[in-house]
């Protein structure tokens, strides 16, 4: 069981991190109650659960709860939620459908507005995760919703990750993000007892076999529990598998960041002078426009590639 | 640092598009506002308000019970040796027991008619007053 100390502490430390007060390491140390967690050496299991607005992730999120708490585990829920990028407020409501648990010691449950102007995950949602296994949580799911990129950058804290969606109207395979089908571990088609969840379901499952992977599409209705003890035994046979998939997952992941970061390296070079000087000649008709991107690429100190 | 306030809606008051529309208020002023949800026992409010670490919880109690869920509010902080967060209350309140609930440590009471931009103002106040200074002092000294 967790100490309220410890839930006292473990909040607090993941708000010194949120706000820069302190890194990781600071903030173990800074609390002496998460010297005592016990758990035989063993990490924390990570789940990652993400997918479209209005899927049902927090109700599902909930049922796991329920199902880990019957098995004796001590579970961690950070639940991030996007930052208005007009006013840097944000209203997060993921509690709201777990709130049930809020007087369960062994539940720590921490909603985080995702302070980006991107909508990414904010690199304190990593650090909360391993606090919350600093501090003792078995389990530790991480939730995020389906805009922007944060869905993506939860690769890179989870160990196994669900990827819920609901059926929709036409091809519901296109509501879920292109990038998401590369990093799923589990499909999980939530509100299954709406009309056009069994489409939903062959249409993943026709997209997994395309790339043969063990990738088990599931049909749940969070609201009642159905199929939540299935899903949980698929969790569990996830845990210490064949992780092929997290090799698939993390190439796509640092694929995806090289091409961020040299987007962001490219912007800043076409500020420079000799891009600017370059630019000039174009607008006076002094440069073609094929000549004008020979230059620039080779400003940007990469091989020239006219069309 | 946003300010970060939960609305908790305690007990048997089925009433929630105030706290709803309060919520989205203070977000628009800038704020992280976590909404509880109905029907929270003292218990699950102070959980919730220590978990997500808040600077304020505000109470929002339309069902005139109040002078049983503020006390137990305040009383389990206590135990849980929580002094800084503050808490606030709003809705259908007696001048009476404006009072007495200040008595017990509650900073302030929104009464219903209050606008929402009286709500940020105060919320605003009553954090740079009463609230966590040392946090807000070492995250000015880390920038």
């Amino acid at each position: 069981m967790i100490a309220h100390r410890v839930h006292r502490d473990l909040a607090r430390a993941i708000s010194a991190v949120e706000n820069g007060i302190t890194d990781y390491h600071g903030a173990v140390a800074g609390f002496a109650s998460f010297g005592h967690a016990e758990r035989n050496g063993r990490r924390a299991d990570v789940i990652g659960v993400t997918g479209p607005p209005g899927a049902g992730k927090s109700t599902l999120v909930d049922r796991l709860i329920e199902g880990f708490r019957t098995a004796g585990e001590t579970v961690a829920i950070v639940a991030v939620d996007p930052s208005s990028p007009f006013t840097h407020g944000a209203v997060l409501g993921d509690r709201v459908r777990m709130q049930r648990h809020a007087g369960d010691p062994g539940v720590f449950i921490r909603s985080m507005a995702s302070r980006q102007a991107g909508g990414g995950l904010a690199p304190a949602t990593r650090d909360a995760v391993r606090l919350a296994d600093a501090a003792g949580f078995d389990v530790v799911i991480v939730e995020t919703v389906g805009v922007g990129q944060i869905e993506l950058e939860v690769v890179a804290v989870a160990d196994v990750i669900l990827v819920v969606t609901v059926p929709a109207l036409g091809d519901s395979v296109q509501t879920i993000k292109a990038g998401l089908t590369e990093i799923a571990d589990i499909f999980v088609v939530n509100m299954a007892d709406r009309p056009g969840a069994n489409a939903t379901a062959l249409d993943l499952r026709h997209m997994v076999r395309e790339g043969a992977r063990d990738i088990p599409v599931l049909q749940t209705i969070a609201q009642d529990g159905t199929g939540v003890p299935e899903l949980l035994a698929a969790l569990e046979r996830k845990r210490g598998a064949d992780d092929s998939n997290a090799v698939r997952a993390v190439r796509f992941e640092v694929v995806r960041r090289a091409r961020d970061q040299a987007v962001s390296r490219a912007l800043a070079a076409l500020e420079s002078a000799d891009a600017v000087a370059v630019l000039e000649r174009l607008r006076v008709h002094e440069l073609a426009r094929n000549d004008a991107i020979d230059a620039l690429l080779v400003i940007l100190g990469g091989p020239a590639h006219a069309h | 640092m946003p300010i970060k306030v939960l609305v908790a809606k305690p007990g048997l008051d089925g009433h929630d598009r105030g706290a709803k529309i309060v919520a989205r208020a203070l977000r628009d002023a800038g704020m992280e506002v976590v909404y509880t949800g109905l029907h929270q026992t003292p218990e699950m409010i102070v959980n919730a308000a220590i978990q997500e670490d808040v600077d304020v919880v505000g109470i929002s109690i339309l069902s005139g019970a109040h002078m049983t869920i503020f006390p137990k509010v305040m009383r389990l902080f206590a135990e849980r040796e929580v002094e800084d967060i503050v808490v606030v209350g709003g809705g259908v309140i007696q001048a009476d027991d404006v009072a007495k609930l200040k008595a017990l440590g509650v900073r302030e009471i929104f009464n219903a008619e209050a606008s929402t931009q009286e709500l940020i103002a105060g919320i605003e106040r009553i954090v740079g007053e009463y609230g966590r200074d040392r946090t807000r002092r070492e995250a000015a000294q880390a920038r």
